[in-house]
């Protein structure tokens, strides 16, 4: 995934730099609607990156909207900018229409009958601030994706970690707007799949960010004479964090490229996407810990700005699946393979086919 | 705020690298059925077989990058990856010709008078003549610089005198030459790296002594070389006298980001697993999870490293970084297939599997060590990001 020579993702980090800033963050946990940060990335057709042009999108590539969810994770981008990403695939993959307003998916135990959307969902991340939410319904073998308008349904304020909204949103017999069958090898696990792919694009970033702040820190701060980074107990742990960055990005990407290259999430996608979320795990958690030891007290302040990256980090690991969860999936497909497939499996990645 | 500070771009393998993937996989298929080899484990720098290394050369399998007019086989560095990560995978004994394969075979081509070079390059391509590195020495480890090792001016040549140390396979049936950094010209406190020459000695001169030393396990892979006055001809100097750090240097870059950084213990991981699948339990499955995503995730950026090596890039920070990691994980690999092993593997020295395993757990604290310390790559990586 190139994240340079791309107007989209030129286009997302000028917005993201200028207008998600820290206050608007701090705002935005406060429950401050960061309006003037939505209005730019929607005015600007962000929103329909992956919405093809003949249903009113961008009919961007499936890359350069996750180039654009790798900014917007790098800046803690406190809007659902990925929620809405990820709800215009979904309509789109049973072809319904998008609108490009807020939305986001909702994952839960959830009923349809007579059009109408019943039950409860879960950590629905933005359901407040989202205009549309789109649900899925299993029942029957079959897997529904439901449109219904946010403003009709009951939601709760919840947050994660990170206090971006994780809310319980009950659906009380709400009319369905658009319905459609999920088909074509797409289903519930792949959403799920899917879902967990955005967060560890998202990652991707803010370990990328949380690394360039950890950097550069390291050389202004000063300490028995000399700028800190000038100790080699410093410089290693620093150059393991960038080790750990490195591989989250190539993971990250890797999977990424694989959805873009199968359209969707098939099986290979899905072992990609299993990879890059069991990786997550050590690259959040030693990344994080180095980029607070670094930062010292000042980085544990709530005024320092490390705290938008880190809690998010150790937010995104547990959404859409753990990493431990995601391990164990993992390793029952590599369980499948047996010895004598193991090695023919990890090398069919990169050859032709 | 996004910087994206490591490039690791996908890289397919090329069309005829699928056919060669399933050659070599069906040639290694049989030598380890007629017992033509046996796995181990760190199969680069331990499985010595002049044998199996010539076989390699008859199927067109060493050398496989260099230019034809040299006698290589001019195949791309992608096929000659597929060879390399398939015969690690296996723990096939490459060791015999791996460093004139890998380094010295390219160095020769790129810096050798044509005369040397002919002599020495098709041999090497037949599986026939091997090399070792003489870099380290008893005063020199990490810090490179610090070779006395030296080489004298005389009539028609020069004479060296010192000691080579950690020689990998030097002391090896058919390793004829070592690759050798001396110094030509007394240090300089200021200008370290100045001063220092590469030369193709014959290990069988007169005044050489090739001593081998034995490992924590007991194996003697690695040596101590004596040079005792050898006189080494003036067609012997490689490149420029006084330009062989920046030869090294980029020796070392060569050597850093293969495929031999991360699956140097994949041989055990492979054998466990026949006992592994008859044992689904929960940890074996997190574990499985964790080590198969590491090690795809290492390929990728070891793959991505070829890819950038391929269009003319010079990866360094990449390649450091992704040694690091991969070393660490050789051992990590060990350590976590240990949790989910029965106790009859781990503490038995019956059969295949607790003899990798322990072939591995004796091997793997060089893994670390060898191609510049971790630590010393760190303090590159720092380097590079700027810090330092």
């Amino acid at each position: 995934m190139t994240d340079s020579d791309n107007i989209i993702f030129d286009t997302a980090s000028r917005i993201l730099d200028d207008l998600s800033t820290a206050e608007t963050i701090n705002a935005a946990e406060e429950g401050v609607w960061p309006e003037a940060l939505w209005q730019a990335i929607s005015e600007s057709g962000l929103t329909l990156t992956w919405v093809p042009e003949e249903n009113g999108g961008a009919g961007a590539s499936m890359l350069d909207g996750f180039a654009v969810i790798k900014a917007a994770g790098g800046a803690a981008a406190p809007i659902p900018l990925a929620e809405t990403l990820f709800a215009g695939w979904l309509l789109t993959q049973v072809n319904l229409q998008v609108s490009g307003e807020a939305a986001t998916v909702a994952l839960g135990e959830l009923s349809l009958s007579d059009g109408k959307l019943s039950g409860t969902a879960l950590g629905v991340p933005y359901a407040r601030g989202a205009q549309q939410i789109i649900a899925l319904v299993e029942s029957g073998g079959q897997t529904q994706v439901v449109q219904v308008a946010a403003e009709q349904c009951e939601i709760s304020a919840h947050t994660n970690l990170a206090g971006e909204p994780s809310d319980q949103v009950t659906f009380k017999a709400v009319p369905a707007k658009q319905v459609a069958v999920l088909g074509n090898g797409v289903n519930g696990q792949s959403v799920e799949a899917m879902g967990a792919l955005i967060r560890c694009v998202q990652s991707a970033g803010a370990l990328s960010a949380a690394l360039e702040l950890t950097i550069e820190y390291s050389m202004e701060r000063v300490q028995f004479g000399r700028a800190i980074g000038k100790f080699q107990a410093l410089q290693h742990s620093i150059a393991a964090f960038a080790g750990e960055v490195a591989a989250m990005n190539a993971a990250a990407d890797a999977a990424a490229e694989a959805v873009a290259n199968a359209g969707g999430v098939d099986h290979d996608a899905w072992i990609e996407i299993a990879t890059a979320k069991t990786r997550l795990e050590e690259a959040v958690n030693n990344g994080a810990a180095v980029a607070h030891q670094v930062h010292g007290a000042m980085g544990f302040t709530y005024e320092h700005s490390l705290h938008h990256l880190t809690r998010r980090l150790w937010s995104w690991r547990d959404e859409y699946g753990s990493d431990v969860v995601w391990a164990k999936r993992l390793g029952e497909e590599v369980l499948s393979w047996g010895a004598d497939q193991l090695w023919p499996k990890i090398t069919a990645v990169t050859d032709p086919r | 705020m996004s910087v994206t500070r490591f490039r690791f771009p996908f890289v397919e393998m090329p069309p005829a690298a699928t056919q060669l993937r399933q050659e070599v996989r069906e040639f290694l298929a049989q030598e380890r059925a007629n017992g033509g080899y046996v796995p181990m484990a760190d199969c680069w720098a331990s499985g010595m077989s002049a044998e199996f290394s010539r076989k390699l050369g008859q199927r067109g399998w060493l050398g496989m990058t260099w230019d034809k007019k040299y006698g290589g086989h001019g195949r791309s560095f992608l096929e000659r990856y597929v060879v390399t990560e398939e015969m690690l995978a296996a723990g096939a004994p490459v060791m015999a010709h791996w460093i004139a394969d890998r380094q010295s075979g390219p160095q020769l081509i790129k810096n050798a008078q044509p005369e040397v070079r002919d002599a020495i390059i098709p041999r090497i391509v037949a599986g026939e003549c091997f090399c070792a590195i003489g870099m380290s020495e008893p005063g020199t480890g990490s810090d490179l610089a610090s070779v006395s090792t030296k080489a004298d001016k005389v009539e028609g040549g020069w004479k060296v005198s010192g000691t080579k140390l950690w020689s990998t396979g030097a002391h090896g049936p058919g390793c004829d030459y070592m690759i050798t950094l001396l110094r030509t010209s007394p240090l300089d406190t200021s200008a370290r790296h100045k001063g220092l020459s590469q030369f193709i000695i014959d290990l069988k001169s007169p005044g050489v002594d090739v001593r081998g030393i034995a490992d924590i396990g007991g194996q003697v892979h690695f040596n101590e070389t004596n040079f005792e006055d050898v006189f080494v001809p003036d067609s012997h100097v490689l490149g420029e006298v006084g330009g062989g750090w920046n030869m090294v240097v980029g020796e070392l870059a060569l050597e850093r980001s293969g495929p031999e950084r991360f699956l140097s213990t994949f041989i055990v991981f492979q054998e466990a697993m026949r006992l592994l699948v008859n044992n689904p339990t929960e940890q074996t499955k997190e574990v499985l999870g964790q080590v198969v995503a590491k090690i795809k995730t290492l390929r990728r950026m070891s793959l991505g490293i070829a890819g950038l090596l391929q269009e003319g890039s010079s990866p360094e920070m990449e390649a450091a970084l992704v040694k690091d990691m991969s070393t660490n994980f050789e051992r990590e690999l060990l350590e976590k297939l240990r949790r989910i092993l029965p106790q009859n593997v781990l503490a038995s020295s019956e059969g295949l599997l607790p003899a990798l395993l322990r072939e591995g757990i004796l091997r793997v604290p060089s893994s670390t060590l060898r191609g510049g310390t971790n630590e010393v790559l760190k303090g590159m990586i720092a380097r590079q990001l700027g810090i330092r």
